[in-house]
């Protein structure tokens, strides 16, 4: 048992070939506390059989050279992000052990955003945080973690609330949030801490393999190089100075209750990819012959503009896909952002022909006003001899353009006799079709699952449709 | 062949799931948030892995964990996210990591607004992050180039172990057209440098960090030598009415779709001008204008910003010929007539 108790454990590689000078021993001072963490966690990795599916995350700071020392898959992280690297490698091999190994630099200052999201993620990881109160790589500067009134070269007065605030207690802020399965502050300052600390490392590997969660152990571990004081006394720091302001417990442990937990293992056929994601592999063709268009409406360039939530962007979208199914080139561009809450909203479409250039309508040919300020606005900009069609349910005045074809049509008014003024859109698409031949009417009643996705509203925006086609064909009294 | 009215933002993320991409890990932001929304909705549908990061940082470092598993990701944002990424762009170009970032601009600086614009030129041409490094830049102008060039970012970033940015403007991404989705579905084999988890690939090492100054310079030779084949194999170009053109313009993104009309307005009027679109805008086509400059009278570029691809530009011209520049800002995007004026003043 002696003799066995000495053997380095075999998830060290024996001697450490991706470190430069002496590549028999670690690049930690004498005296550190990281390389007790480091033998911890490898003689679990051995004791649970986990070294082949183990990936360290090493961090920035002392432990950035965690790799040097584990023979296991290795990521090395940027400053404070090892919870972020771990979340994406944990999420794409679930089978793995994904170990984030943080010291307090890392994980409490720069990285406390991300700490602090994987945790309330639950992310099933096992994370080890050394915390030595003080900057360790970078020579000494102060940390998150630093206690009130200690020295260090960026607090050269000691540490002042007034001006830094007070250390930051991790374990305490993360047994606040409802995820974490395990949270346990130890220390390394002692034969009994040390033992607590092998056994805290143990259950928070046991936890990722059983897949129960998010575990953090804290490990209160000396710096004798960045405290300025001898091996021994860095023992007794941690007694002195970090246990009453740290405080050795265990803060959450669902361990027991905490739901085992991998994500389905599903594989899907192409076939089921291309439908879930709503490729249809059949294909709408065009039709052999389309309806014959009178010259001026051919290859229109279409403004549309309105109130949101008069349907001026479905409208849109539902000329743009009806001419695709006619087999011409189409662009739907909206306004889009703030514009869409409430205010006016305004689309361009084009149907062509050709393939199209610039998306954008500036001198349209076919123009829909919803409202007064759409009509004010945008029948200024019509090409000569367009189509203008206007709501006159909204629209109280008479456009000034002596030089288009005027379409008037109570499109509002349509729309509430059929019991909903939301499908005045409708309205205005069956009055187009009708005056323009651009799609038939076949092809839209077919296209119209596509824009209207509420099945049981299919109905009565057809309905709507016919009501537009029928008022252009002077058919409906109002 | 599946054919779909789309977004250009929607289009990404039906290419980055047939491209085989594995995760999508992104933050919202206007007008790239389609991206995010879509990739919600339809990679858990397909077994695949969505997560909506705390941040911009943390997506990018989520997209370098998954990127040194061997497998494709991916992530989306606009200007002001994509300065946070730039962190995480450096280290997986660093670590050689592929990996895809869609770049759906809008106006800067600072929070600036929504609108569209092609202010990130700089930062996603140039580097953007620190360290010697390029990322490969793909520009496309439709919503069927929004999803063939996702298809192909993830292509490229594979072949050469390194970032490759989707870049256009928000309205190239907002924009609905007519999409032909290919019906292959990729099933990449996990690249055997990754980190699987597994005792095959234990020994594998995904790093940016090389202490010795002579390893570090031999690394970043490496890189170099990387960057000097992708620019004489993957220039894209696109050409309209070049060849008997006396007056070239020059866009990409949105502004070469209104160019497109600005050359048959121009032509119409008996003006011979021709368009260069570059589709990567890394590697630039320089060659290509250094060719078309020899033939033309003057070159002009027309770009959502205060003039950033106009350098690349006039680094290509070497000031044989003169190259004038146009740009609008702040999300005024020019109507083809307002380039018209811009072509008779040549």
């Amino acid at each position: 048992m002696y003799e066995k108790h000495l053997e380095k454990p075999a998830s060290f590689y024996p001697e450490y070939p991706r470190k430069s000078g002496n590549q028999a021993v670690t690049h930690y001072c004498p005296g550190c506390g990281h390389g007790i963490a480091h033998k911890y966690i490898a003689e679990a990795l051995d004791d649970l059989k986990l070294t082949e599916r183990t990936i360290l995350i090493s961090p920035v700071g002392c432990s950035v050279f965690a790799y040097y020392y584990f023979d296991v898959g290795n990521i090395q992280a940027a400053h404070g992000r090892a919870p972020a690297v771990a979340t994406g490698i944990k999420r794409i091999n679930p089978h793995s052990i994904v170990i984030s190994y943080q010291g307090d630099g890392d994980l409490a200052a720069i990285g406390g955003d991300e700490i602090i999201h994987a945790a309330n993620r639950g992310e099933r990881l096992s994370v080890f945080f050394i915390n030595n109160a003080i900057y360790g790589m970078t020579g000494g500067q102060m940390a998150p973690t630093t206690l009130v009134g200690q020295q260090t070269t960026t607090s050269p007065r000691g540490r002042n609330i007034h001006n830094e605030g007070y250390p930051i207690r991790m374990c305490e802020l993360i047994s606040a949030l409802e995820a974490p399965v395990y949270v346990e502050r130890v220390s390394l300052h002692s034969p009994g801490g040390r033992a607590k600390a092998r056994k805290a490392i143990r259950k928070a590997l046991e936890n990722q393999v059983q897949g129960k969660g998010f575990s953090f152990v804290e490990i209160l571990a000396q710096c004798p190089t960045g405290w300025k004081v001898s091996a021994p006394d860095s023992l007794k720091w941690i007694e002195e100075k970090m246990l009453p302001y740290y405080p050795v417990q265990v803060f959450r442990d669902k361990s027991a209750e905490a739901e085992s937990w991998a994500p389905p293992d599903v594989t899907y056929s192409d076939a089921d990819v291309l439908q879930l994601i709503e490729l249809p592999l059949e294909d709408d063709a065009a039709p052999a012959a389309r309806p014959k268009v009178a010259e001026q409406y051919r290859n229109p360039r279409i403004k549309i503009a309105g109130f949101g939530g008069q349907g001026v962007l479905l409208l849109g979208v539902a000329m743009a896909q009806l001419g695709m199914m006619e087999g011409y080139n189409v662009s739907w561009l909206p306004s889009y952002g703030p514009e869409m809450r409430g205010g006016t909203a305004h689309c361009h479409v084009n149907i062509s022909d050709t393939p199209i250039g610039s998306p954008l309508v500036s001198a349209s040919t076919v123009c829909v006003a919803f409202n007064k300020p759409s009509l004010e606005k945008f029948e200024k900009e019509m090409a000569s001899d367009g189509l203008l069609i206007y709501n006159t349910s909204m629209i109280d005045i008479e456009p000034t353009r002596k030089d288009v074809e005027w379409l008037p049509i109570p499109a509002s008014e349509i729309a509430s006799q059929m019991g909903n003024i939301r499908f005045a859109n409708m309205v205005v698409l069956g009055a187009y079709i009708q005056k323009t031949g651009l799609v038939s009417m076949e092809t839209a009643i077919k296209g119209l699952p596509t824009f209207i996705k509420a099945k049981k509203l299919i109905g009565e925006n057809i309905k709507a449709l016919e009501t537009g086609a029928a008022f252009v064909r002077g058919e409906l009294k109002i | 062949m599946p054919r779909e009215l789309i977004k250009g933002n929607e289009a990404v993320v039906k290419g980055a799931i047939l491209a085989g991409c594995q995760a999508y890990f992104g933050y919202p932001i206007t007008p790239a948030s389609e991206i995010a929304e879509a990739a919600a909705k339809y990679f858990p549908l397909v077994g695949r892995t969505f997560i909506q990061a705390e941040s911009e940082i943390a997506s990018i470092q989520m997209v370098y964990g998954a990127a040194g598993g061997g497998v494709r990701v991916m992530t989306a944002s606009s200007g002001p996210g994509i300065s946070l990424k730039q962190e995480g762009i450096s280290y997986c170009a660093g670590a050689e990591l592929p990996c895809v970032i869609a770049d759906i601009m809008r106006g800067g600086p600072g929070l600036g607004n929504i609108a569209p614009e092609q202010s990130d030129y700089h930062q996603v041409v140039k580097g953007g992050g620190h360290g010697n490094y390029r990322c490969i830049v793909l520009a496309p102008n439709s919503a069927q180039e929004m999803c063939d060039l996702t298809i192909k970012a993830f292509d490229l970033a594979d072949q050469y172990r390194t970032p490759v940015y989707v870049v256009t403007d928000g309205y190239i991404g907002q924009m609905m057209e007519q999409v032909n989705f290919p019906t292959a579905v990729q099933h990449p084999k996990r690249h055997d440098w990754g980190v699987h988890g597994d005792d095959a690939t234990r020994k594998n090492l995904i790093n940016s960090i090389y202490l010795d100054p002579e390893e570090l310079e031999e690394h970043n030779r490496k890189l170099q030598k990387k960057y000097v084949e992708i620019e004489k194999k993957e220039v894209l170009v696109d050409e309209y009415r070049t060849q008997d053109a006396e007056l070239l313009v020059v866009g990409y993104g949105i502004i070469s779709r209104i160019l497109r009309t600005t050359v048959d307005l121009a032509r119409e009027q008996g003006v011979k001008v021709g368009l260069l679109r570059p589709v990567t805008l890394w590697p630039f086509p320089a060659m290509r204008i250094q060719e078309l400059c020899e033939r033309v009278r003057a070159i002009q570029v027309v770009e959502l910003s205060n003039g950033q691809m106009v350098e690349d530009v006039r680094l290509a011209v070497e000031g044989r010929k003169p190259v004038k520049f146009y740009g609008r800002m702040g999300g005024s995007v020019p109507s083809a007539q307002e380039l018209l004026g811009v072509i008779r003043k040549l």
